[in-house]
Parts: C-alpha cells; structure tokens; sequence
C-alpha cells in the first residue's frame, strides 16, 4: 500500500521505528498534492516550505527520543477558517483573500506542539456557507470517486485531502454538517464533537451557537486520536466547557451485545435514495445479528430542524459577518466617505450565497420581526433539545443516514438555494441540540459513490458514539478491509 | 399580525403567506451596508420569499411558555481570574490593516470641515 493510502496510526508504527521520516511522508505527500490537485482543488494554500521546517524539526525531536505524541509528525490539512500566524487563511472569500492572521487558533496551536506538518488550507463554500464547496471564491472542488460531482461542503477540501491521500488526517468545522456530509460524500470517517468540547478560539465564526470544529480521518481509530490532540478546555473560548476528556481511544473496542441503536421515525419517514437506505438498513442489520438492540424512536420537532437552522444559523451569520468592514483587515474598496467606503467594500468582498444570508438574518433579525422569526426558532430548538434528551434515556445512540442521496452533480443545486439547504437534513439537528455526530462510510451506491451513516450521541458522548462506530467499522471491514476511502482511485469494495 | 415600519402588513397570521418586494430587500440591504443591481434584488425577493415561507410553518408549534435556546450546551457567566497578561503587540494587530497611521487604523474621512 502507497505511503498516502496509510492511516495516521499505521504510519506511527514506521515513524516510531525509524523505517520512515516525518520529512520522507511529507515530502511523499506534497507530491501527490502537485500531482492531483490541479484537478481535484482541495487546496487553497499549499504551505511546503513550512511543512517541511515542522516535518524536519519532528524527526530531530524524535531522535532525541523528544516527540511522543501518536499524530506527532503526521500531515495535517486545516480548513481555510482556521487561522494560522504567517500563513494566508481566507475563508474562501475575497474578502480574506490576502489576509496573514497574526495569530494561531487553538487547534492550530496544539498542531504545532505535537509537531505536525501543515500541508496546507483547504477549499471550502466561502465563509462555511454552502454544502458543495460551490460558492468558493477561488477554485473549483471536484469529488474524487467523481470528477463531475462536488465532494459536500463546506469543508468539501478536507474531504477531498483524506479521501484522495493529499493529508493524512484534516480539520473542518460544521455549522450545520459541514463535516458530516462531505466526509459522507467522499467516503471517509468525520465527526463534529459535542458543542464546547474543541475550542473555537481561531475558527472564522460563521452561526456562533452552532459552529464546531472537528476532524476528518480514514478510520474511526484516527478520529479517537484527533480528538484526543483537539478536545480540552480553553479560557479564550468562553463556550469551551471545562470537562475532563477522557483518551477517547480507550472507546474503541467492538461491543455490539447490548448495544441499544435508536432510529428516529421522522427520518425513516424522509424521502432517501434507495441505495442510502438499503445501506444503513445493512449496519443496522449487522449490529442486530451481533447482538445490539434496535428501537425507533420519535422525535417531533425534527421536521422543523430546517426551519430553525436558516432561521438561527443566518441570524448569527449577520451578525458575525458586521466586522468585515474594510477597516482593520482584510478587503478595503476606497470610496469618499466611511459608509460608501463600507459599502463597496462588503458588496465586491462578500459573494451571493454569504449576501443571501446576510439579509436573511438582518432582516429576521430586524424590529417587528425577531418574535416571529428569531425568538420562535429558539424556543423549537429547545423542544428539540428535549427530543434529543428523551431519546437517550432509551436508547445510548441514533443511527440516521448522513445523507439523503450520494454526492450531487456539480452545478445542479446551485440555482435553488433551498434545494441546497435541504442536503442538510439530516445533519442539522445534531448542531441544533449542540451533540456530538459523527459519520463513516457504510457502502456504494449504484453508481459506485460512497454513503454515510450518522452516529448521534448525548451531549459528551462521544465515547459512545466512537464505540459504536469502531464497533460497525469492525464488524463490517474486518482488519481495514475494503477501506471505502481506498476507492476514488480504485473500484470501491462493498460492504457486502 | 406584524407590521413593517411603512404600515404594511407581513409574515403574520393563518392564510397570509410572508413576502419580501425588491423594496423590502432594498431596505435591509442598506442596514446590512450591501449594494444590489435591481435583477439582483428581484431574485433576492424571490429567494427570501421562498425561505420566510417554510419559516412561516413554525407558527404551527406550539411554543407557549418554552424557553428560548440561545446554544445547545448551556453555559452561563463565565468567570475567569483577573489576571494581567500582555496583549496582542500593536504591530501584530496593524499587521492585517488595509491603511494605518501613527499606530492607529486610518479610515476615510468621516467629518466634514468645518
């Protein structure tokens, strides 16, 4: 198997034997970068140089038995809304487009201090505002089981850097299944941990209550070992919740007996493509055979979870999009006064999904309207919440599609804007209620694309939800057989 | 029943459908300090019509006396120790400013002389 087709705990075994360097990896890596990514786009910003001084200062500190950490000189790509001191980082914006943060966000800090190469940023919908990686303002982002279909969004670059071997590991954030349903659509493992648990300090915020970052892998083991690099405590994030954080690794062990798997009528109700539902219906099939337990159970309010996202997500959105002002950094139109300065400014640096929005939540957010609009979608996202409480005392996880259908031809949503937003219907929710999800390859389509299956656990369950997933991972793919993130490149092995 | 600030009666009660003219979106555009072409405010009203339509469904829950949820984990008054650390140096912060003077962001300007 190619160096690039590794997960982050197998090439651990050669680092820590000496067979093979953080720089010889990293080196392996870039050149598939310059080899693919003209045609697949998942970089913005391509940061060799500094890839290779931080895969070079790895392999000195390992020498002298310094570097201990599991994803310690391992690749990383970081989506482009994290900010990196000395490194453009852009939010996929024109607004951005020249911006070198003067400072790190807090996962890029803890990066640093294992000594993990940044390969780069990856292409993203600007702004995190999107489902396709269509509204980039910089480049085209292509699926690589599918040149001709969008790998998901927003953090669609990621996705397309783990599934076709350009990073090791990535992060992205999810507002609303940013991670989810991209790692859905190109076959790879992604999680959005429980809100407050990864700090948010360095994220570019797109919806403040709803944001979180996360990591996409090749298989549920390499998530365990993300989280443990990300999760924890940070006072600059006054969300961040001070919570011990167990070694999520210890989760990873097969449990199916017992196992009580919950399915939510409403979304058994959901019109989903055949294929998706004849696949998750499969690892439901095959936890039950080992032992699990499956239950359906109800959730009212999630009908409305749409509703509330646009409401709430492009509210906050107005709001934390207001500091792009041409005044401190970024995108500056010179214009006669301040408020024609601002103007012109925020009309050629912002592009139109991000416009849409922002009036959106000006406007609901506006006199006369945020009783009915803003104030009623909070109140039916406390109902949710309690739905979601319900259903844990029942049951220890959901299990849901990612994913209504398998990955979309580029362009064909573009024009209708709700037809967009409805691919997150199954993964709106989870950010809603602040819960973490996570989804995983569990077969193919008829057209040989990848399908996700979503594990929801309470709040500070990802323990739970990991064991779950290790637990399906296992059972399905036997020692990483038939890894689905292999394909792209070669004809995808079933589940079956 | 709800009214815009000219009088006009929107988004509201049963059978009446929220609506946004190309003048509404004008309106909010200027709050929001974003400019439009006229085709571009049609579509807009066309589009955030759509959205306030499924947005209208919500009136059909029954929220009486639920509290609203501002962020899925609640966490409330979060104090820390008042402790003196260095901020952020001036040079770091300028670093990223289309136009600065003196230590200061430079802007366009804002008053007329005198």
């Amino acid at each position: 198997m190619a160096l690039y087709d590794l997960t982050a705990h197998e090439l651990r075994q050669q680092l820590d034997s000496g067979e093979l360097t953080s720089r010889e990896l990293t080196e392996a890596l870039l050149r598939r970068i310059e080899q693919l990514d003209g045609t697949l786009g998942a970089y913005i910003t391509v940061a060799a140089e500094e890839a290779l001084e931080q895969a070079r200062a790895y392999d000195e500190a390992r020498a002298k038995g310094e570097a201990t950490h599991p994803l310690g000189g391992i690749p990383v790509a970081l989506k482009d809304n994290l900010v990196t001191r000395g490194l453009r980082t852009t939010a996929a914006s024109r607004m951005l487009e020249n911006w070198v943060p003067p400072y790190d966000a807090t996962v890029v800090e803890r990066l640093r201090s294992v000594k993990a190469p940044v390969l780069g940023k990856t292409n993203m919908d600007e702004f995190a505002m999107g489902g396709s990686t269509e509204t980039s303002a910089f480049k085209v982002a292509r699926n690589p089981w599918d040149l001709e279909r969008v790998p998901g969004g927003s953090s669609g670059g990621s996705a397309i850097a783990v599934a076709a071997g350009l990073a090791v590991w990535a992060l992205g954030s999810d507002t609303g299944g940013s991670i989810r349903q991209p790692a859905a659509f190109c076959g790879v493992v992604g999680m959005k941990p429980t809100y407050g648990r990864v700090s948010r300090y360095g994220l570019i915020a797109f919806a403040s209550s709803l944001d979180q970052i996360g990591p996409f892998t090749r298989d549920v083991t390499d998530c365990a070992l993300a989280l443990n690099l990300i999760c924890g405590f940070d006072p600059r994030d006054s969300t961040s919740v001070n919570l011990e954080v167990p070694d999520f690794t210890k989760a990873l062990r097969v449990e199916p007996k017992g196992l009580r798997i919950g399915v939510p009528v409403e979304y058994l109700n959901q019109p989903v493509d055949p294929d998706v539902r004849a696949s998750v219906d499969r690892a439901l099939k095959l936890l039950e055979e080992n032992g699990a337990v499956i239950k359906e159970v109800s959730l009212p309010s999630l009908q409305y979870a749409l509703h509330v996202y646009y409401l709430i997500a492009s509210a906050e959105a107005s709001s934390n999009l207001a500091r792009f002002d041409g005044v401190r950094y970024g995108l500056r139109v010179p214009a006669a006064d301040v408020p024609r300065m601002m103007e012109e400014t925020r009309s050629k640096g912002f592009g139109p999904e991000v416009k849409r929005r922002i009036i959106l939540g000006t406007y609901v957010l506006s006199a006369g309207h945020y009783d009915a609009y803003y104030k009623k979608a909070s109140q039916v996202r406390t109902l949710m919440r309690r739905d979601f409480d319900q259903a844990f005392k029942e049951v220890d996880v959901l299990f849901a599609p990612t994913t209504s259908s398998t990955a979309f031809r580029l362009g064909e949503k573009t024009r209708d804007p709700l037809s967009m937003y409805m691919t997150d219907y199954f993964t709106i929710p989870v950010n809603l209620a602040g819960l973490p999800g996570l989804s995983l390859p569990c077969g193919v389509d008829k057209d040989g694309m990848p399908i996700g299956l979503q594990i929801i656990g309470p709040p500070f369950g990802e323990e739970q939800v990991l064991k779950a997933a290790y637990t399906y991972e296992q059972l399905a793919w036997p020692n990483g057989a038939g890894r689905q993130w292999r394909a792209g490149r070669e004809v995808a092995v079933d589940v079956r | 029943m709800m009214e815009t600030r000219d009088g006009r009666s929107v988004a509201a009660g049963a059978g009446e459908l929220p609506r946004l003219t190309a003048a509404d979106v004008a309106k909010v555009a200027a709050q929001a300090r974003l400019r439009f072409t006229d085709e571009e405010l049609e579509q807009l009203s066309g589009q955030l019509s759509d959205i306030l339509r499924m947005a209208a469904e919500l009136k059909a829950v029954d929220t009486e006396g639920v509290e609203p949820t501002a962020h899925g984990i609640p966490v409330y008054n979060v104090m820390r120790d008042d402790i003196p650390v260095p901020s952020m140096p001036q040079a770091d912060v300028l670093s990223g400013a289309p136009e600065a003077k003196d230590g200061y962001f430079k802007v366009p300007r804002i008053l007329e002389e005198a």
